[in-house]
């Protein structure tokens, strides 16, 4: 069946109120970003608060649902049938013309919700309903009418043109990215980090992100990983400012001068002072990391406000009450996963103590961090300006 | 200064050898099966590298066949070869150490084909165990593969004794070595050694990558494993390689042109870059020192460094190497030949496999050391506890 436009269906954003507009304009632009790569020629359009997207010509129809179930915003993508407005009777022959194309098997129970849009239209929709419902059932007499819990609610909508459709294929929810602010995303090679920008991103919210190699103890592969990570979660995103931040030095400086078993939370306390410099310079209204609470060592709730405390920017942890189980599951969906279990070493694990205090106090952290002053403003300087700005985005 | 010492993971090709496949790929393109001139120009390129090789071989150019590379010829040679001689047996035998494009071919006729597969142990020095041989061989063994050349440690196996235990035994048991890291270094005569089947590979001797050639004893009964157009005698069907197969030839007589001079200067490099590593602390060299391991391999454990930092930070100086072998680094696991020689635990994990070609200097090697003069005790400085 060829279908001529798809009718986007948006959820959260309908109930937006004098902002709707803003939110519906985000939307639009999304979707012509998503589907700038794809065959075919687009129309994306606003009209009487839908969105459509109006294919003329040949296009990829697999690409493009592909592509438009990446558009955070979008609840439900349903292909539509154009026909031109004519009489009823031909109205009946192209509608039963639609369900045979449709649904070979014809034992189901079916609905005709006609709407009126045109009000020149001579027969009004309840009208409608019972002549499109009528003509169905002569043709396919294994077919039945349940009007409360139909198999098939066949959509016929008059309009400059007639539209009809029946069948919803689900989009990924969320709000259109663009609608929210900016965040910078903390993003290692594992699994949890992309989840947890994806996280962030369905919500609306556009995504920078800032990664800690440290060479010669992770490898160029290693680096090359989270450029592919983070073009997986520009697929969704939209185009990602990566910073890559060299920060062996601050590393080999924490080793030697601190408590060994505290070394990993005060790497991430300058992580976190690291990536909040970057967010402030570009405007970022906060920092996302994908830890999950007590899932390691650096992770609990003693951790977590550790790490917490050197922030004055919101931290925002998407992931904080998942199990590993389930956020395994979403990197499965958003194609991740296979990426993120490269076996690279990431600069969390090269040092980290065999046992990691698990329970750290501020105030002790703070006074660990009292034997970096000699150097470490230096360091966190030098790692800042010479950090790598990479922009990485998703072409089909 | 950018030293490439991975040579055993691949080499630089010869320039001449990059000209000759330019203009066979843009000028001479024929498909040598074609009736017209076109095609009869591509087979005389086909016609010359198996001459070629050949003469180094010397062997017959009819028993040349060309595949895409080591892996290829390693898995025509075990499969084709079992599968033609079921009927006379179903024991193969290799060793613990091979490539594991040998290994994993046995575990597929192994596990899918009903085959049943003795692995020879080895000595601390990589040597296959050659009693260990005599034991194994049976009224049922088809097939015999030992490599040449260890591609880990650089161990050079004795394949004429084990193809003369083998012959001893039985004369139609076929025996077959991975040349793959020896073709090149060595002088190798199959027909004087018993050997009745050889892969080589092109991209490890200055050659093209994506090809490489299995010899074929006349008498040798082998099955195709890939069915097609019945191109090479219909035992490896595809058109022909012509490009990578006209530079293979080149490479192979360029690199035997003043073969021995070359690998006496290798090994002139290499016993200095021993004593030069014997000088580091808490080091140790895999393997035989002298004439019983390959002119171009130095397998080092480090105690103490990761290979993979090892790794990255001579990187970072423009010095490239392996940790253990290319062809497994991308499993982190611990290398099977380290394990297999009985390498100490603190080594299986930190070895560096430096491996040189013809073109490696005195200055490289120099540069080399200093370097891991330099880095070693930065390093060491830093590590998990």
């Amino acid at each position: 069946m060829r279908f001529h436009s798809f009718l986007i269906k948006y959820g959260e954003i309908g109930i937006k109120g004098k902002n709707r507009y803003m939110f519906e304009d985000a939307l639009v632009r999304q979707i012509r970003y998503a589907l700038r790569g794809v065959d075919g020629n687009f129309l994306v359009h606003k009209c009487h608060g839908r969105v459509y997207v109006d294919c003329d010509g040949e296009y990829d129809y697999e690409e493009t649902v592909e592509g438009l179930k990446r558009v955070f915003g979008i609840v439900g993508i349903c292909p539509v049938v154009r026909v031109k407005v004519a009489e009823l009777e031909q109205l009946k022959e192209d509608v039963v013309h639609y369900m045979e194309q449709m649904y070979p098997e014809k034992n189901f129970t079916f609905k005709v919700e006609a709407r009126r849009a045109n009000k020149r239209y001579p027969v009004n929709s309840m009208e409608i309903n019972c002549a499109l419902g009528e003509a169905v059932l002569d043709a396919f007499p294994d077919t039945k009418v349940d009007v409360h819990n139909p198999d098939v609610k066949l959509n016929v909508e008059i309009r400059e043109e007639v539209y009809i459709y029946s069948e919803i294929i689900p989009g990924p929810g969320g709000m259109p990215v663009g609608t929210n602010g900016s965040a910078m995303l903390l993003l290692s090679g594992g699994i949890d980090s992309p989840v947890a920008g994806y996280m962030i991103a369905k919500r609306g919210v556009e995504i920078e992100a800032v990664y800690f190699h440290a060479p010669p103890y992770t490898s160029e592969r290693a680096k090359e990983k989270v450029v592919d990570l983070a073009r997986l979660v520009s697929k969704y995103a939209g185009p990602i400012r990566l910073h890559v931040v060299n920060f062996t030095d601050i590393q080999l400086y924490i080793y030697e001068k601190c408590p060994h078993e505290e070394l990993t939370i005060i790497m991430r306390r300058y992580m976190m002072r690291i990536a909040e410099q970057f967010a402030k310079m570009d405007g970022c209204l906060g920092l996302v990391t994908g830890e999950s609470i007590g899932q390691v060592a650096s992770q609990t709730m003693q951790s977590l406000a550790a790490t917490n405390a050197v922030c004055t920017l919101p931290v925002y942890r998407p992931l904080i009450g998942f199990d590993k189980r389930e956020i395994v599951d979403i990197s499965q969906k958003i194609d991740t996963y296979e990426v993120s279990i490269q076996p690279f070493e990431d600069c969390c694990t090269i040092f980290v103590a065999k046992h990691p205090v698990t329970k750290p106090n501020v105030e002790r952290m703070e006074k660990s961090e009292q034997n970096l002053t000699e150097k470490i403003d230096e360091l966190v300087r030098t790692a800042v300006e010479t950090a790598e700005v990479i922009r990485v985005e998703y072409t089909n | 200064m950018e030293v490439y010492l991975d040579n055993s993971a691949t080499t630089m090709s010869y320039p001449e050898v990059g000209e000759l496949v330019y203009k066979v790929m843009c000028r001479d393109y024929g498909n040598p099966s074609s009736m017209h001139r076109k095609g009869v120009e591509a087979e005389h390129y086909i016609r010359e590298s198996k001459e070629t090789i050949a003469r180094i071989l010397k062997v017959s150019a009819k028993e040349i066949f060309f595949t895409s590379g080591g892996t290829e010829s390693d898995n025509l040679a075990l499969i084709g070869c079992a599968r033609a001689n079921r009927r006379a047996g179903n024991h193969l035998i290799t060793t613990s150490i091979e490539h594991p494009a040998i290994l994993n071919t046995m575990r597929y006729l192994e596990e899918e084909e009903g085959f049943r597969v003795t692995y020879l142990p080895v000595d601390s020095k990589g040597k296959v165990k050659l009693e260990a041989l005599k034991e194994a061989l049976c009224p049922q063994t088809i097939l015999v593969s030992v490599m040449y050349v260890n591609n880990e440690v650089g161990t050079v196996q004795p394949v004429r004794e084990a193809a003369e235990i083998v012959k001893k035994y039985n004369p139609s048991i076929l025996f077959h070595t991975d040349a793959v890291q020896g073709f090149g270094k060595y002088h190798i005569y199959p027909k004087r050694m018993g050997i009745d089947l050889l892969t080589a590979s092109g991209h490890k001797i200055h050659g093209p990558k994506g090809i490489g050639f299995l010899y074929i004893g006349e008498k040798v009964k082998i099955k195709p494993v890939m069915y097609g157009g019945e191109q090479q005698k219909n035992i490896r069907s595809g058109t022909e390689n012509v490009p990578g197969i006209a530079g293979l030839g080149l490479a192979a007589k360029m690199i035997y042109q003043d073969l021995d001079m070359k690998v006496a200067l290798m090994r002139e490099l290499k016993s200095h870059f021993l004593e030069g590593v014997a000088k580091i602390e808490n080091t140790t060299v895999h393997g035989f020192t002298d004439e019983g391991s390959a002119p171009h391999i130095i397998s080092v454990g480090v105690a103490g460094i990761r290979s993979e930092v090892l790794l990255h930070a001579l990187e970072d100086k423009g010095i490239y190497v392996s940790s253990g072998s290319a062809c497994s680094s991308n499993h982190p696991a611990v290398s099977g030949v380290l394990k297999g020689i009985g390498a100490a635990r603190e080594y299986l994990d930190a070895t560096l496999r430096f491996s040189m070609s013809e073109f490696t200097t005195k200055e490289e090697i120099d540069y080399t050391l200093e370097t891991l003069y330099n880095c070693i005790p930065m390093l060491r400085k830093y590590t998990r506890h």
